[in-house]
């Protein structure tokens, strides 16, 4: 058994919280610095222009890219050889994205009761998503999640008659009807299979993935790419101001389901899109 | 289609001067502006409700739909960048009506908001979401004015200069997120 401390687990998903929120992943800045250089309405490249100096700004004097630092939602493979030590585990990540949040001056946005509304004040609690994996590893992966573009997603239970056009219609339409909320431009994580719950899991976690990365079925990775050129035909574009760039990426996941059930979910990030991983 | 306008404008908003500005012109904001969001907003209304004079008079002025994150040691704030303004459509007609002119966000706004917009002569402007730490350089000062228990929710005056927003909705009906999509759609075919 490899013995792995909570101490190193607490101060791994700090590290991220604070990296996660002030420096974004290269991968996206290519594709915002892409998506600026072909952009063809002058106010959409205006737009990609500043979101791309902000995240460059933010890098560069270790602020949050965005004020809404999120839902610390931290994705765990604990691997079935690891023994964790002195304390345990949900307590170790739940003390980390605290400290995290105090000591990188990030938003607590956390609420301790959906009514009362009492701001919890350090971001607790993280929303975590644990599977147990072979081999002696531990895999955090911190990805906060902003309010806007949560508020903007979505599950719908379709028969399955719906069939691949009725996803395809039902993800568009979705795409189109969260206009200029979600700060586009988005990247559209879409959950297909599975059942109610694990549907809507799939959407966000397909939201890990680095941009450009394609799904490994060449069926759902052409589709992704279909999907993203036609989000991209609606002209909503940058801030919604009316531009081509409305997404940066589609990402798609699937799972087995019922056979009276065609699930589909659509979590929209914005284009903050934060995830910083750590193997311990 | 009309070519856009950039505007310099100071609070306190008169009529006149928000009748200038068209959806679509970009304005850089001089002066002082006040955050408020979900929580401020209810309370202000229901100061409303009760006949009470409101914490700030919002007579002319703008509301910035924003809730910074700490500011670290040596800055006067944190990252701030707008809010989703929807979710202030409940409360801003309440708003509108006792003298509010501007509200700065980011996203739709309901009929109910633009037909008073349109009532009393306000827009609505969007602020880049996400631009957090660019929004942040422009402000030179703020005070903390109401409801410091509400944290980053709190009613803040910012002083602020050149702080660039767009006019979505302007007070003669027009909204940018709709013309904004159709004159784009429109160029891209006739390209």
């Amino acid at each position: 058994m490899k013995q792995i401390h909570v101490r190193d687990i607490s101060g791994a998903v700090k590290n991220l919280c604070i990296e996660a929120n002030t420096c974004l992943g290269e991968d996206v800045l290519n594709r915002l610095r892409e998506c600026r250089d072909r952009e063809s309405s002058a106010i959409g490249r205006q737009v990609l222009s500043q979101i791309v100096r902000n995240a460059d700004m933010a890098r560069d004097e270790a602020m949050p890219m965005c004020q809404d630092t999120g839902v610390a939602v931290v994705f765990v493979e604990l691997g079935q050889e690891v023994h964790i030590q002195g304390g345990n585990l949900t307590d170790a990540i739940q003390e980390g994205v605290s400290e995290g949040y105090r000591q990188g001056y990030l938003r607590k946005s956390m609420v301790r009761d959906p009514f009362d509304r009492v701001n919890t004040g350090d971001n607790t609690p993280a929303v975590i998503h644990l599977e147990t994996v072979p081999g002696d590893l531990l895999r955090l992966t911190v990805a906060p999640k902003g309010g806007g573009s949560e508020n903007m997603s979505t599950v719908v239970m379709l028969p399955p008659s719906a069939g691949l056009d009725g996803v395809r219609e039902f993800v568009l339409n979705w795409v189109e009807r969260a206009g200029a909320n979600p700060c586009p431009p988005v990247i559209v994580g879409v959950g297909i299979g599975g059942n109610f719950e694990h549907c809507a899991y799939l959407a966000k976690k397909s939201l890990l993935r680095d941009i450009g990365d394609r799904h490994p079925d060449p069926f759902y990775a052409a589709l992704e790419i279909q999907l993203l050129e036609a989000v991209n035909t609606l002209g909503i574009g940058p801030q919604g101001f009316g531009g081509d760039c409305t997404a940066l990426e589609v990402f798609i996941e699937t799972a087995p389901c019922h056979i009276a059930s065609l699930p589909v979910a659509v979590n929209l990030q914005c284009h903050a899109a934060r995830h910083r991983q750590a193997v311990l | 289609m009309k070519k856009a306008v950039q505007h310099i404008i100071t609070p306190p908003l008169t009529e006149e001067s928000c009748m200038r500005l068209m959806a679509g012109d970009s304005v850089l904001i001089r002066g002082s502006i006040y955050t408020a969001r979900d929580a401020a907003h209810q309370r202000m209304v229901q100061c409303l409700e009760r006949g009470e004079p409101l914490p700030v008079s919002l007579d002319g002025q703008i509301i910035y739909y924003a809730g910074p994150s700490p500011a670290k040691p040596g800055h006067i704030v944190g990252s701030i960048g707008p809010t989703t303004a929807g979710r202030m459509d409940a409360y801003a007609p309440a708003l509108i009506e006792a003298g509010l002119k501007g509200m700065i966000g980011k996203g739709s706004r309901s009929g109910t908001v633009t037909d008073a917009m349109r009532k009393h002569h306000a827009v609505y402007l969007g602020a880049i979401g996400g631009a957090a730490v660019l929004l942040a350089k422009c402000i030179l000062e703020v005070q903390i004015e109401a409801y410091e228990d509400l944290g980053p929710e709190a009613v803040r005056r910012l002083v602020v200069h050149d702080f660039p927003a767009v006019v979505i909705n302007d007070c003669h009906g027009n909204d940018l997120y709709r013309s904004g999509r159709k004159n784009h759609l429109r160029s891209i075919r006739h390209a």
